[in-house]
């Protein structure tokens, strides 16, 4: 051993994880190939998935994807940024905060497949009743209740790293503020918040993009039916969903290759979620250097 | 008359600062009551369910009550214990290369690597590794399901190494040059014996990560009713167990999958429990 073997080793480590991720990538395309070829573009606009008939268009994933995550989003942004604000401004010592940042952190480690299991047993029910109420077709399961679990299940990243970005503020800032007389909520809305913006709207992306690819719970939720949602309480599929409830079942090469092709679409989506919000993290990270 | 004004003024900014604060409070408190909640039904539930049996019997065919779920339990310490010798090393070589070449155009490379891989959905994982390792060997495999759960770890555990490497003094480092050790040898003997805790607590939280996934071991793993060893043959997992077991129709098998579920939050919780109170000391 010398230090050229060593080196050579270091970067061999380093090249194999490039050419794993390389790997992932070329071996989604490839096989997704057929599917493609067969459908076309209708493979992403195409609104009919039947293996039966052999006919592969992921719209109705595409939007139970971007529905459900939309969803959970409008329920968890409320939730997450007042508890952030909570555990950022009002409690930042003391036992309140610690009994605030065990439960955060222990929420965080939950595995998907047991919120799955809660919502089969609590929300499920709970949204049957919901439909009942409104006149819906009373499955329980469907849009709303995936969107609900997934919505608790995003709330300790976002609330979280609320909580970073405004911990992050420069207390010189928040001093200032209040010795020119400015009330705890003005220092929050004012100062603390707008300071803190880019952090808290990257961890909402890096939160949607967990949302996105998200699938035992949801796929444990969401009622599978290839359809495009109508209404709240519709049964639905996202991406990630139809993968994990057909791969297993595919009779057809196509239809494996088809599976293959919304995973790659569920990669790059994420992907693209992630690019961002890490940029933007960047950017708000060198906004507390100025 | 202007005092009066400024009175006024004065008091809807402490009434706005009072509903504000009420504002932020109420949304708290219903998180928290909803994860107390979640943690409740996990704890009472899954404690009914617990029993010896639960531990060191396997599952009984369909229908029938009694058994246990010792092929999940089995399974998972295979999975993972495949997962960890298969990231393990990866992620202390990668880690030392982000360590060695940092700031270089390559090494930044290599971290976004990471942090996309990080960002991978797991079920994509389990379709790739399906491809790559199930279709070659014509089997699901315990195997195939580490190695989809080591792709998982991976990441996580290089990045946290990375960081614990880096908090090294760099005088450690210098110290061992100046007297002429080679720079291997003072990485090996010097660096990674003063981020061992560092390096251990990686361990854990990536094993903690990988534990609870299910989504990368449906197409993998597959899940096996009965307890098997062999790490070419499809094994059983515990939030495999859970999600097979919460479809079924029988009562006495939703009662074990919330056993299993409890069963599973408690480790992943002790994995992040030991984490936490070696940072403190």
């Amino acid at each position: 051993m010398n230090d050229r073997r060593f080196n050579a080793l270091l970067g061999f480590a380093a090249l194999l994880i490039v050419f794993v991720f390389a790997g992932f990538v070329l071996t989604l395309v490839v096989q997704s190939l057929p599917a493609v070829k067969q459908e076309g573009a209708a493979f992403l606009y195409g609104s009919e998935w039947n293996p039966v008939t052999a006919r592969f268009g992921a719209l109705p994933f595409i939007i139970g994807t971007l529905l459900t995550s939309a969803i959970a989003l409008v329920i968890a942004i409320p939730l997450s940024l007042s508890a952030g604000i909570v555990m950022g401004e009002y409690v930042r010592s003391g036992w309140l905060r610690s009994l605030l940042n065990t439960l955060i952190n222990v929420l965080a480690s939950i595995p998907s497949v047991v919120f799955g299991l809660w919502g089969i047993e609590v929300v499920i029910p709970l949204v049957r009743n919901l439909a009942v109420l409104f006149g819906a077709p009373p499955y329980g399961a469907g849009i709303l209740a995936a969107s609900l679990v997934l919505a608790i299940m995003i709330i300790p990243y976002m609330s979280s790293m609320t909580r970073e970005a405004l911990m992050n503020v420069p207390a010189g800032l928040r001093e200032g503020a209040f010795a020119l007389g400015l009330t705890k909520q003005e220092v929050v809305t004012g100062i603390a918040l707008p300071f803190a913006r880019q952090s808290i709207f990257a961890g909402i992306l890096l939160s949607l993009g967990r949302a996105l690819g998200e699938t035992m719970a949801v796929t444990m939720l969401i009622g599978n039916a290839t359809r495009i949602p109508d209404s709240l309480f519709s049964l639905g599929n996202t991406l990630a969903s139809v993968i994990a409830s057909q791969f297993n079942e595919a009779a057809s090469d196509v239809h494996r290759s088809a599976m293959m092709g919304l995973a790659l679409m569920l990669l790059l989506i994420t992907m693209i979620a992630g690019w961002f919000g890490r940029t933007l993290m960047r950017k708000g990270a060198s906004a507390y250097g100025k | 008359m202007e005092n009066n004004a400024f009175k006024s003024r004065h008091q809807i900014r402490a009434q706005k600062d009072r509903f504000f604060k009420l504002a932020v409070m109420i949304p708290s408190g219903i998180v928290v009551a909803l994860l107390i909640l979640i943690l409740a039904q996990v704890v009472i539930k899954g404690a009914r369910a617990l029993n010896m049996d639960f531990f060191f019997k396997q599952q009984k065919p369909f229908g029938e009550t009694g058994g246990g779920i010792v092929q999940a339990i089995v399974g998972t310490m295979m999975l993972l214990g495949t997962a960890i010798v298969a990231a393990l090393p990866f992620s202390l070589l990668a880690s030392l290369y982000l360590y060695e070449h940092r700031g270089s155009k390559r090494a930044k490379m290599l971290a976004t690597t990471i942090n996309t891989l990080q960002g991978i959905p797991s079920i994509v994982i389990g379709v790739v590794i399906y491809s790559w390792i199930v279709v070659p060997l014509r089997s699901f495999s315990a195997l195939a399901g580490g190695t989809a759960l080591a792709i998982v770890m991976l990441p996580l555990m290089t990045s946290m190494i990375h960081a614990s490497l880096e908090m090294v003094p760099p005088s450690y480092l210098e110290a061992a040059l100046a007297l002429g050790v080679p720079r291997w040898r003072a990485i090996i003997d010097i660096i990674l014996p003063a981020s061992a805790s560092g390096i251990l607590e990686a361990t854990s939280l990536g094993v903690a990560r990988a534990a609870g996934e299910t989504a990368p071991l449906i197409f993998t793993a597959f899940g096996n009713p009965f307890l098997s060893l062999s790490l070419k043959g499809p094994v059983s997992a515990l939030p495999l167990v859970i999600y097979e077991y919460i479809k079924s129709p029988y009562d006495d098998w939703h009662q074990k999958a919330w056993g299993a579920a409890l069963l599973l939050v408690l480790f992943v919780l002790i994995l992040n429990m030991l984490i936490g109170s070696r940072k403190k000391h």
